[in-house]
């Protein structure tokens, strides 16, 4: 789940991080009110899942309240790499005198988590690690051991920053790495962090990703599941519990297993065809979650046919095949579907279904050869 | 032979008093697996089928003789198991758990490594892995694969694998073993893993390698091949065609700043002289031919 700044900033305050104080807000009035509340200047800076916001002018430095709500105004709407921005965080301005960079991520490679530093921040870190990798200070960090005083602090003097800010910077790491390991963190970030004139190490900007998988032990996290960029197929599809992912194209897919669904919409793409989404029911393909399925499909406009492809490990064909007609009797489905079926009781399956085809519900012995079918049938 | 377990592999299954575990547990025993306890800490002293319960690991592993354990209880508890299972003296960990929190995952399995590094975990989110004919841990169904030889499969994922055992079988090629490593990000067995204990099983002439997106492992392996191995490779690497960003089901299956790419994965293996196929059906293919030719 990725955080927007504002949420990232929140969840770093709570680790004991600084912050600067700010409000999110979702019109113009709100964020004149906001920038009233916090006193000017104040930075205007759109809230959107993604990079690049500054180029795209989404991030302006407001002098005054006339600046707030000519930004607001023009930020509001603005389109970053596809997102539309809907929110606004307004946060006090900070006066800078250097950026660096901070974060943690899991290595999968070392099976270790990398912490990364650099007093190069403010730009993009894999600028900086293509042209000058050795501006970036690494660590490994074993789980079992954690990150203690003395090592952040060697890793801070292998960053060479200077003698000013290795005091406020050891202290922000260490409570980082907490915030990364104590909440379930894929990805903390901080880009930049900046000393002030002052002498103070800040933390200006957050980017925030959590591991969906560990929602059971943190009740707070349903607040940032329900703010996840997702279109209205994706909605829906989420609401009924399916792993869908939407797609440009015109097939619908629904397959068993992710690597499965994976597979599916490769196939759909090389048989010249272009999927609409991906689709992975799991394991079970009872009629509940195949009609669940075949209505977040139907109603997607874009959908010319629908591909099954079932292969039955455990799951045995007959009752796929079942779930499938009983699916059918319950939605009404505008779409042709072409069925693949193997594994476990394909034959039994494909019994079940033989009565019951016609050119609305047609079946393919092979993955390709559904895939070529649908293709077909959505141009 | 077959790499990592076979006829004498004894397993204990942790969560096997759950409506998985009792269903699983019952259908790898129908298959020919040893199963020879369950555990619980408070139903000690009943059974499942027969099977005895015992209250941990370590009182089954003195009762039983088990080397092996798989774990089917749900994710919050999965960090604790697998540690239970290491202590309690079993060589070999089966998880087939899903959502397990990446952050578990990467404390225990350094936990093992340091603490126990002669134990082997296999998962968490994995399959299992059959040695067909032999030994049949976990969630794949038994009949879809040919005993004997001469072909191992490693997979990162679940049904793919069984769509490379069916491939296999349909065209009459057996198996020695078939793992399943799973696709989260700190699987407990990799792929190199893996591809050393078919290169050194005598009975492996050959080894089906199903990949996907995300991460660089495949990178990885196909370092391996080109370096350590001598028998042939067939592969296949799903999610050819992701949209980058976007998370494909599996929580490491994600195209991300450029990096973990099919091009790249399919690219490396053919550079260590990997037949790689388009799709499924065409490793399938590869494979026979690489059968045919041995």
């Amino acid at each position: 789940m990725d955080l927007f700044e504002h949420q990232g900033k929140e969840f770093f305050a709570q680790y004991g991080m600084p912050v600067s104080a700010g409000e999110a807000t979702f019109s113009v009035d709100e964020a004149v009110a906001a920038a009233e509340r916090l006193g000017t200047p104040v930075m205007v800076k759109a809230q959107v899942h993604t990079g690049g916001r500054g180029k795209a002018g989404g991030v302006k430095f407001a002098a005054d309240i006339d600046a707030v709500r000519e930004h607001a105004g023009n930020i509001l709407g603005l389109d970053i790499n596809g997102h539309i921005v809907q929110r606004l965080w307004i946060e006090k301005a900070s006066d800078i005198a250097e950026e660096y960079y901070a974060s943690f991520t899991l290595d999968r490679s070392a099976k270790k988590h990398l912490g990364m530093l650099s007093k190069e921040g403010g730009v993009e870190i894999e600028t900086v690690a293509e042209e000058n990798p050795d501006a970036i200070a690494k660590i490994w960090v074993d789980p079992v051991d954690g990150l203690d005083e003395e090592v952040t602090r060697a890793w801070v003097a292998a960053a060479n920053l200077p003698e000013a800010a290795v005091e406020g910077t050891v202290d922000i790491l260490q409570k980082l790495y907490t915030a990364y390991t104590e909440g379930d963190a894929d990805l903390v970030e901080i880009n930049p962090l900046i000393l002030t004139p002052e002498g103070n190490v800040h933390v200006l900007d957050a980017k925030v990703t959590l591991d969906g998988n560990s929602e059971y032990r943190h009740e707070d996290y349903a607040q940032y599941d329900e703010t996840q960029p997702r279109d209205e197929r994706e909605e829906a599809a989420h609401a009924k519990g399916l792993q869908y992912v939407g797609l440009e194209g015109s097939v619908g897919v629904i397959a068993n297993g992710a690597g499965l669904a994976m597979s599916t919409v490769d196939v759909v793409n090389q048989v010249g065809g272009s999927p609409a989404n991906f689709l992975d029911i799991g394991g079970g393909a009872n009629a509940d979650v195949m009609a669940g399925a075949l209505e977040v499909i139907n109603n997607d406009p874009a959908v010319k046919s629908i591909f099954i492809n079932i292969f039955g490990g455990i799951t045995r064909g007959e009752e796929v095949a079942n779930g499938i007609i009983e699916a059918m009797n319950r939605v009404a489905i505008d779409s042709p579907i072409v069925i693949r079926l193997d594994g476990t009781n394909a034959d039994e399956g494909r019994a079940i279904l033989a009565p019951n085809l016609d050119d609305k519900l047609m079946m393919e012995e092979t993955m390709l050869d559904a895939a070529r079918k649908a293709v077909e049938l959505a141009s | 032979m077959s790499i990592f377990v076979d006829e004498n592999t004894k397993v204990i299954y942790q969560g096997l008093t759950g409506s998985q575990g009792s269903y699983y547990g019952r259908l790898n025993a129908e298959y020919g697996t040893q199963v020879v306890a369950g555990t619980h800490p408070k139903k000690a002293g009943s059974d499942v089928d027969g099977v005895p319960i015992y209250a941990n690991v370590g009182d089954a592993v003195a009762a039983t003789g088990a080397t092996a354990s798989c774990i089917f209880i749900p994710a919050p508890g999965v960090r604790g198991a697998v540690m239970e299972a290491a202590e309690g003296g079993v060589e070999f960990i089966v998880a087939i758990t899903e959502g397990v929190p990446a952050h578990d995952e990467a404390f225990f399995y350094n936990d093992l490594k340091r603490s126990f590094p002669k134990v082997r975990l296999l998962g968490p989110n994995c399959p299992g892995i059959i040695s067909p004919g032999k030994c049949n841990i976990g969630i794949t169904a038994g009949h879809i694969a040919k005993e004997g030889g001469p072909v191992g499969i490693v997979s990162r994922s679940g049904t793919l694998t069984y769509q490379a055992l069916y491939e296999l079988k349909q065209k009459d090629i057996g198996v020695t073993t078939c793992v399943g490593i799973g696709g989260d990000p700190v699987p407990g067995t990799s792929f190199i893993d893996c591809l050393e204990a078919f290169e050194a099983d005598p009975d492996t002439k050959a080894v089906m390698m199903i990949g996907e997106i995300g991460g660089s492992a495949e990178e990885e392996a196909a370092d391996f091949i080109k370096n350590h191995m001598t028998k042939p490779v067939a592969s296949y690497i799903a999610g050819v065609t992701a949209p980058p960003g976007k998370k494909m089901g599996h929580a490491g299956a994600i195209v991300s700043g450029g990096k973990g790419t099919a091009a790249a994965k399919m690219e490396a293996l053919e550079d260590a002289g990997v037949k790689v196929g388009q799709n499924p059906t065409e490793a399938g293919e590869l494979m026979a031919e690489i059968v045919a030719n041995l």
